[in-house]
């Protein structure tokens, strides 16, 4: 089985195993540092990590596995866990011995884990993790006595602060320990049952010998999920008739695991831990005291959220113009390298302009990162969704698809990784599919340009309100309702299902380590910026030519022999040359514009022009719309491009497109835009999917095709539905348009 | 003996003791495994500000989980 692994006699491969806020994750970092390798399993969507280090001669591989609290394969995360261990997940080789982490000031429920660990036949090493907050707890350790009442080697360490590393190193590079043996005891009659399907196992050779008594525990005590591959039918029809067996005498079998290993475990715990009285006031309980309060943590919490918000916003602010100015350099720097031509206008205008524009929002997104990173750590995310549940219960979700959500008002594609923590996976399905409808920072830029130019921000409501300020938090009022609207909606049709229990643990409150935050940024910002080198850098191209080309139209006016006039009379003196560079800065935008319109995506604009003039667009609006599918930023770029007034977008750029948006008219003289078109036009984009990086990283997450598709459809459907309502209403109002 | 009581009517600060998990088998077997078995004995920490789910203490942890939940477990004086 372990082929590869025996033959070399210096490599050793180890599962990490342990419970979730065990510190898994710190030791694995302090382990490996940075000689790490991150992958999914082939057909889930867990993450493979895996990390090496090396003491004398012997290298040793790591492989991370999911925090679980139980091998039952109820959740994606316990089937991994067990179905790694056990060598039957595809793609990585069994490993051939586990490294279990337990929480030492949480020991009972950590050991539970371990004890079902110590039952797939393999040598296990505990390491005993938070012993300093053990210690302050007032736990004192026998570890000698743990270590023989577990009957598996237990190494004392602080993750945190790397104490006793060292001697867990050497430990696992050590002849492997014997593989332990079960000391608990289940009723007998349960145990002969087990005994007797474990020698069925052993027989049909579907399990290793050594495993074959835990595989017999979980087959015939464990509730399996549905969505779990059942046991042959033989084997099944066995486990059934034991079932039935049991419950004739009045046994309820499913409860018999859990009772007989947590009887063991507080015996072990007993005899080698002495324990202070049992409910202690902690420093935790001061803080929860505030932070779970009745009326301070509703506003503690209402207060964070706009502290990320505000963050997000303003201090973003800076770095974002400096990237944007330095993106402005680059380009001006390429032209000059450059010698002028199509290549040199592909690379400054399609490749720098596209992935320029997108990488902007790096320090959004770092930020984000940050706070969210800074929550989870320091334990207050699992109080948030304790304080969210009932209000997301609702809508048939737990408080745990609260924080994804939270995460997609900067950005879904985080939003969406996050919702991995989500246990169970209808919840986890529709709280991707509703992600992308928080209003994201890339819609900012196409809100501020409408509200700009139709609401003016001295125009007041009720004499309080500034009436920008209340559209634009309508819109993100509006991406909330419809969330609501499309959970309950899915919960109900597509994706049925119970509003599942919420069972949450609330860890204590723990000081954020700076490595974690540093190496969870960096991951962050690798991530983006490998999309944005790939995918957007692909349709950046894609979208440059198709508003490039066809080069050789007919064009309206000679704009070549127009120019070359203007500069005749500025050599004869007949006109100033201020004057005649505002005329020929004016002559080439006009020029760039009609080729705009007569390019490919031009006519493309003018083809559905008639499916999109019931929501009050017309051709220009519908380029935008199109170019905008890429990544929904794209739309002011473009806008400025068709109306001819510059790319830069810049106080200056923007106040001039908002006059030109204003100043058009159709042929027969009726304003193009007005308020109730800029209302359609940005409910088109609360509503609509106009994101490719989150279509791909949806593919990704949900494994599939079918749910991107899906959620393209039903949004675009959405956003259609949503301004044609909004014109047409508007219009019967006779508000104009 | 006193009478049968469900945890999610225990008052805030007050604790039981786990007689048994009732209820289908998948929530009873989760509730088990975070370490709501025979014997031991819980208390009530507080409840979320919306009046639900509640923090409970067991075996020297705090879980969250819902009143609907807690009502499948039954509990006695401590």
């Amino acid at each position: 089985m372990s082929r590869t692994v025996s033959e070399i006699p210096s490599l050793r491969r180890l599962a990490l195993v342990g419970n979730p806020n065990c510190g898994k994750t710190t030791l694995f970092n302090a382990l490996t540092g940075l000689r790490q390798k991150v992958g999914n399993y082939p057909g889930v969507t867990v993450e493979k990590k895996e990390g090496r280090f090396t003491v004398g001669d012997v290298e040793v591989v790591v492989i991370d596995l999911p925090g679980v609290y139980s091998l039952s394969a109820r959740s994606l995360d316990e089937r991994i866990t067990r179905d790694v261990v056990l060598g039957r997940q595809a793609g990585t080789d069994p490993p051939e011995a586990i490294l279990a982490i337990a929480d030492a000031s949480n020991l009972e429920r950590n050991l539970y884990l371990v004890t079902q660990v110590m039952e797939l036949g393999r040598p296990v090493w505990l390491a005993l993790n938070m012993m300093d907050l053990a210690a302050a707890k007032g736990l004192t350790f026998d570890l000698e006595r743990l270590s023989q009442a577990l009957g598996i080697p237990v190494i004392p360490i602080v993750a945190s602060k790397g104490v006793g590393l060292e001697a867990l190193r050497r430990k696992l590079a050590e002849p492997l320990p014997p593989v332990p043996t079960r000391r608990w005891r289940l009723p007998q009659v349960i145990e002969s049952e087990v005994a007797a399907l474990a020698e069925r196992l052993r027989a049909g050779s579907w399990s290793d010998s050594a495993a074959a008594e835990g595989e017999a525990i979980r087959l015939l005590l464990g509730d399996v999920a549905e969505d779990d591959a059942l046991p042959p039918a033989e084997l099944q029809s066995a486990v059934n008739a034991a079932r039935g067996r049991l419950e004739a005498l009045g046994i309820e079998w499913w409860t018999a695991e859990a009772e007989g290993r947590y009887s063991w475990i507080h015996a072990v715990c007993r005899s080698a831990v002495v324990q202070p009285e049992l409910f202690q006031q902690t420093a935790s309980d001061r803080i929860d005291a505030v932070v779970t309060h009745r009326l301070w943590g509703p506003l503690l919490f209402a207060g964070l959220m706009l502290l990320v918000f505000q963050s997000i916003f303003t201090w973003a602010q800076a770095p974002m113009d400096a990237i944007s100015w330095l993106m402005g350099r680059l380009a001006l720097a390429t032209r000059g390298v450059l010698s002028p031509g199509e290549f040199t206008d592909l690379i400054v205008d399609g490749v720098l302009a596209g992935v320029g524009a997108v990488v902007t929002f790096l320090p959004q997104i770092l930020i984000l990162t940050f706070f969210i990173a800074l929550l989870e750590d320091t334990g207050y995310m699992a109080r948030a969704a304790f304080i969210m549940d009932r209000l997301m219960r609702r809508v048939g979700l737990s408080g745990k698809s609260f924080i994804p959500l939270l995460s997609s008002f900067a950005c879904a594609i985080p939003g969406i990784t996050a919702t991995r923590t989500i246990e169970n996976a209808k919840d986890r399905l529709v709280t991707i599919l509703i992600a992308p409808l928080m209003s994201c920072s890339a819609r900012l830029p196409v809100y501020a340009l409408m509200i700009g130019a139709f609401f003016p921000a001295d125009r007041r409501l009720w004499g309080v309100f500034s009436l920008a300020g209340v559209m634009l938090f309508a819109m993100y009022g509006l991406g909330i309702a419809a969330a609501v609207a499309v959970a309950w909606l899915f919960k109900k049709t597509l994706i049925r299902g119970a509003s599942p229990p919420l069972i949450l643990e609330l860890p204590p409150y723990r000081l954020p380590s700076p490595r974690t935050l540093l190496l969870t940024m960096l991951s962050a910002a690798w991530q983006f910026l490998y999309r944005a080198g790939t995918v957007i850098l692909a349709i950046a191209v894609v979208l440059w030519f198709l508003a490039t080309y066809p080069r050789d139209v007919a064009l309206s006016r000679d704009y070549a022999a127009e120019r070359a006039a203007v500069a005749e009379a500025v050599q004869r003196g007949q006109t100033p040359e201020a004057e005649a560079s505002a005329y020929l800065q004016a002559l080439e935008n006009l020029e760039k514009a009609e080729r705009r319109e007569k390019s490919y995506i031009g006519r493309a604009g003018k083809l559905i022009e008639p499916l999109i003039a019931p929501l009050g667009f017309n051709w220009k609006i519908g380029v935008g719309i199109i170019s905008a599918f890429a990544a929904r930023e794209v739309f002011v770029g473009t806008l400025a491009i068709i109306y001819g007034v510059g790319e830069d977008e810049d106080a200056a750029g923007s106040r001039a497109l908002s006059a030109a948006l204003q100043a058009d008219r159709y042929p027969d003289g009726r304003s193009v835009f007005s308020p109730l078109v800029a209302v359609s036009i940005m409910v088109f984009f609360v509503l609509a999917m106009q994101c490719m990086s989150t279509l791909a990283v949806t593919r990704r997450e949900t494994n599939s095709w079918g749910w991107p598709a899906v959620m393209f459809v039903y949004m675009t459907l959405l956003a259609y539905t949503g301004s044609l309502i909004v014109y047409q209403t508007g219009r019967w109002l006779g508000l104009g348009g | 003996m006193t009478p049968v009581m469900t945890l999610d009517a225990l008052a805030i600060g007050t604790a039981g003791r786990v007689e048994r998990v009732r209820g289908n088998r998948a929530v009873a077997q989760r509730l088990q495994e975070m370490g709501l078995t025979t014997g031991v004995v819980v208390k009530i920490v507080r409840v979320a500000p919306l009046g639900d789910p509640l923090e409970v203490e067991v075996r020297g942890y705090r879980l969250s989980l819902r009143k609907e939940e807690a009502a499948v477990v039954e509990v006695s004086a401590p």
